[in-house]
């Protein structure tokens, strides 16, 4: 062989390994998922799928306490979609209107309010978590979907990325409006918004997925087993394996782990070109 | 009754910059009038004034008699066609055509039958439906002067509508859009650089340098008899040949050289000398009473098919305007292929001959 | 800023008004609370608050507890940080290389983006479950007497590789999108004056990812500061002894269960300043990627 070949072997090598350092995990999760406790507890973790599919993910998703004390999965599989999909589509309409304002608008407090909103990337939740609690409890939103997803779609991203595009459009195109007699409104409806589907779209993607992943706000927002989401789920499932129990049911806490990675998994698999678009061009 | 006037317009941008410095014209109905001017010198600036995108920071703009400086551009009933058409690209070319008909409250029957008319008057009957981003850019350019026709506007706006274009496309457009603007005898401004593009579509030209108009006047007006020497250079191609010389008696000096049959000129200050290359010929009897001071060894020849154009330097002479030597050229017959090195005697009519004033550039002569 | 803008008194407020108010209300008042509480000291019963200075500052920053996190929070942003760019860049460069398959490996390496944190260290925990674990069995097979327990080293061990795993999907979608952005005649220039690859991508392509590569280093310490809070807190949760605490995770610990407010706040206000440091280091980027 020579050298060229060589090299193209060691490169696939390299690409292979790393596909099965990615993905492994997570087959095992899934192959582990279909099999018994009593299998998972004598044989430990499973390479191949077993026979306990159905049961498992019929108890998980279907039954009560079959995970969780009362809470079904599908219950937490409808709190997860919420969350992901309000979020998207807040944040989506919130910072396109602000971005429009700030691009399109000349107005006094323009700077100002630029400024407030980009003081967002200095204030994670992390860093005002307690506080933050806080404001929602006294709005008395805890365990609402209103206080779970309006906290979160006020930072800057968002509205960077609509900034960003806007900014990219060709100026000509609002003089062409005007001279067409467009109001701001009509200028937005008609022309901006159409004109940023494939933005939207990519963002709607991305917000889903940060949405749906979202851990630490959920975890103290929530209270009620009825309004957990699928990830703050694997954290209860945590608790009870972490206590023990007569037999662990590891296949039920990998189920779950499956049911909170699928969605997600294939949003981005499935809108793969968009994702990709929106991801790179949101942290320009 | 002047379709459009302006009254000392001015433009200071709010950091100090000035683009126009008042500028004062009054345009007939049905005129086509071209701005031209190098880039930066505020033709674009004082168009989209009149559109109504620029706000104005001094003097007034009339549209049929009335002050329009406080009327927004959807109010003013001008159209524009944009350098880079702005085509809105999600809309399909009908979709394009009635947005503005749409935003002023015209029945959709109505809408459809002007579209449809001014589509077929363009050709592009066939692409209604089609997104921009389907079109060739001659297409696209169609679609963006639709939009304007469709409006039946007081005034069209061009901005340097076929700088996008290929070569071949540009000239095939320019003979359309004057058709164009003859058959709808619409008040027209067009802008652009190319001062071919201006010579051969204007009614009247207005050349514009540093913020204020140079001149302006009929094509062939500009042409022969220029203001000044920033008209006298920038119309006309090939470039007018210059010659910085001083007075000297009755002649012109440049170096060694020495011009006969100029009076009446200022003695003490520099001048500048300015002939057209088809002003000067290689043999006598073509230039009427004939001067044949200037001699150039030939350097390049270009062969344009009907006649060549030959560039030389001027031998004797002094240095050019930029401190080089100075170069001349001549615009010759096919069959004049003179050969390179060679020194070829030019001749002119002093008629012919422009003098201008060096330092302020206005013309003596 | 665009040439022509709108000018209007009242719709531009109304168009920023939704985001302004839920920062208001969700970001800067809480932020300020945070600010506020710090300073204060509230006895155990939450009955009478004090205000007492710099006093939480001291007790927290500087007590061994505080600094034990800090000193991790470090170590474990520097490796998540190297590892997972130094994976991803050697994924991305090969997956640009290859035409067969390109695709595939592509859609494979990226989809782990999707994965939440907290599922990513569920799942290493259970690999690294005692009982049922072959991660777990396999380490200790091989002579390492592994146990994430017990041992710190350990501990830090596993919660590292969950963070990188699950880290280097994102550093493999930027750095592919800004290698597929290096023009193609660059890259035939530089096979034309330089044989070795190795070479070349060293001199060339390296240089020519730079500015993603700043820009992924300042994203990725941010993950590993904040964002592994998911982590930790499914798999270690601190232990053993706070050895593996991250500050954020250490923050909400004194918080919610040590009920310690202003402890916990004077952390949160350390926390805001180490973001406005990363922040600040991230704008002096963009203005390098201007001249670049």
């Amino acid at each position: 062989m020579n050298n060229v070949n060589w090299r193209l072997l060691t490169t696939h090598l390299v690409l292979i390994l790393g596909m099965l350092f990615m993905s492994l995990p997570v087959w095992v999760a899934f192959a582990t998922s279909t099999h018994s406790a009593e299998t998972i507890l004598r044989e430990g973790l499973q390479l191949w799928p077993g026979a306990h599919f159905v049961e498992t993910y019929r108890q998980v998703l279907f039954v009560e306490g079959g995970v969780m004390k009362s809470v079904l999965g599908t219950t937490m599989l409808k709190n997860s979609l919420i969350l992901g999909i309000g979020f998207a589509i807040g944040k989506v309409i919130i910072s396109m209107l602000a971005a429009y304002a700030i691009v399109y608008f000349r107005f006094r407090l323009a700077s100002f309010l630029f400024w407030v909103i980009f003081m967002t990337l200095l204030l994670p939740l992390e860093v005002r978590i307690i506080p933050s609690y806080e404001v929602v409890s006294s709005l008395g939103l805890l365990d609402t979907h209103v206080g779970l997803i309006v906290p979160l779609i006020a930072s800057a991203t968002g509205t960077f990325f609509f900034r960003q595009f806007f900014r990219s459009v060709p100026d000509e195109l609002l003089e062409a409006a005007k001279l067409d007699g467009a109001t701001a409104w009509q200028f937005f409806k008609d022309i901006l918004v159409p004109l940023s589907r494939t933005m939207i779209a990519a963002i709607l993607i991305i917000m889903f997925v940060v949405g749906w992943n979202q851990y630490l706000w959920p975890l103290i927002m929530t209270t009620k087993e009825e309004n957990y989401t699928l990830v703050i789920g694997i954290k209860q499932i945590y608790q009870i394996l972490a206590e023990g129990g007569e037999l662990p049911q590891y296949q039920k806490a990998f189920a779950l782990t499956i049911l909170a990675t699928l969605p997600p998994v294939l949003v981005v698999l499935v809108f793969q070109n968009w994702f990709v678009k929106g991801l790179v061009e949101s942290e320009k | 009754m002047a379709s459009l006037e302006l009254k000392n317009v001015q433009k200071t941008y709010p950091n100090g910059a000035i683009a126009v410095r008042g500028v004062d014209m009054e345009i007939d109905h049905g005129e086509f009038i071209v701005f031209v001017g190098p880039s930066g010198c505020g033709k674009s600036t004082l168009l989209r004034m009149v559109a109504g995108l620029e706000k104005i920071t001094e003097g007034e703009i009339l549209i049929q008699d009335k002050v329009v400086n406080d009327v927004t551009p959807a109010d003013r009933d001008v159209a524009m066609v944009f350098q880079n058409y702005a085509l809105y690209p999600h809309m399909t070319v009908r979709g394009n055509m009635s947005y503005g008909l749409k935003n002023r409250g015209f029945a959709k029957d109505e809408i459809n039958k002007k579209v449809e008319d001014a589509a077929a008057m363009l050709r592009i009957g066939d692409f209604l439906d089609r997104q921009p981003n389907q079109l060739s850019g001659g297409q696209r350019q169609r679609v963006a002067m639709g939009r304007a026709i469709v409006r039946e506007p007081k005034v069209f706006l061009f901005d340097e509508p076929l700088s996008n274009l290929d070569a071949k496309l540009r000239v095939q457009m320019r003979i359309e859009i004057k058709r164009l603007q003859r058959r709808m005898d619409v008040t027209s401004i067009y802008v652009t650089h190319d001062q071919t593009e201006a010579m051969t579509l204007a009614d009247r030209l207005a050349v514009i340098n540093d913020g204020r108009v140079e001149q302006m006047g009929a094509p062939m007006e500009l042409y022969s008899n220029p203001a000044t020497l920033f008209v006298a250079s920038f119309i006309g191609s090939p470039q007018i040949n210059l010659l910085p010389v001083k007075l000297s008696g009755q002649s012109l000096v440049s170096g060694d050289l020495s011009i006969d049959g100029f009076q009446d000129l200022p003695a003490d200050k520099e001048l500048v000398l300015g002939l057209r290359p088809d002003h000067l010929s290689l043999s006598a009897d073509q230039a009427g009473s004939s001067n044949s001071a200037l001699k150039i060894r030939v350097d390049i020849v270009e062969q344009h098919g009907a006649d060549n154009v030959i560039y030389g330097e001027l031998i004797g002479a002094g240095s050019s305007m930029d401190g080089e030597p100075v170069e001349f050229c001549v615009k010759t017959g096919q069959a004049n292929i003179p050969d390179i090195e060679s020194i070829l005697d030019l001749h002119f009519d002093v008629a012919d001959a422009m003098v201008f004033l060096k330092e302020t550039g206005s013309r003596l002569k | 800023m665009k040439r022509v803008q709108f000018e209007h008194s009242s719709i531009p407020y109304l168009f920023v008004a939704p985001q302004i108010i839920i920062i208001v209300v969700f970001f800067l008042w809480p932020a300020a609370q945070a600010i506020h509480q710090s300073f204060l000291l509230e006895d155990a019963f939450g009955l009478s608050t004090q205000f007492v200075w710099f006093r939480n500052y001291k007790d927290t920053i500087l007590s061994t507890a505080w600094l034990q996190a800090a000193g991790f929070t470090l170590i474990f942003s520097a490796l998540v940080t190297f590892l997972s760019l130094g994976l991803a860049l050697l994924l991305a460069v090969k997956a640009n290389e290859v035409i067969r398959g390109a695709r595939t490996y592509k859609t494979t390496l990226m989809w782990a983006y999707a994965i939440a944190p907290p599922v990513a260290g569920l799942m290493g925990n259970l690999m690294f479950n005692p009982i049922i674990g072959d991660l777990y069995k396999f380490l200790n097979a091989i002579g390492w007497d592994f146990d994430h327990k017990l041992d710190a080293f350990d501990a830090s061990f596993v919660v590292v590789l969950i963070a990188v795993w699950k880290q280097v999907s994102v550093n493999f979608i930027f750095f592919l999108s800004g290698l597929q952005g290096i023009p193609h005649s660059v890259q035939e220039a530089a096979t034309m004056d330089c044989r070795s690859p190795t070479r070349r991508f060293w001199t060339i392509t390296f240089p020519l990812l730079a500015p993603t590569t700043f820009f992924l280093m300042v994203i990725n310490i941010t993950y590993a500061f904040f964002e592994t809070f998911g982590i930790i807190d499914t798999t270690t949760r601190g232990a053993p002894g706070g050895a593996t605490n991250t500050l954020v995770f250490k923050v909400f610990q004194d918080g919610f269960r040590g009920a310690d407010l202003g402890g916990s706040s004077a952390q949160s206000v350390v926390l805001m300043l180490i973001v406005l440091a990363l922040t600040v280091l991230q704008f002096r980027f963009i203005e390098r990627k201007v001249h670049y």
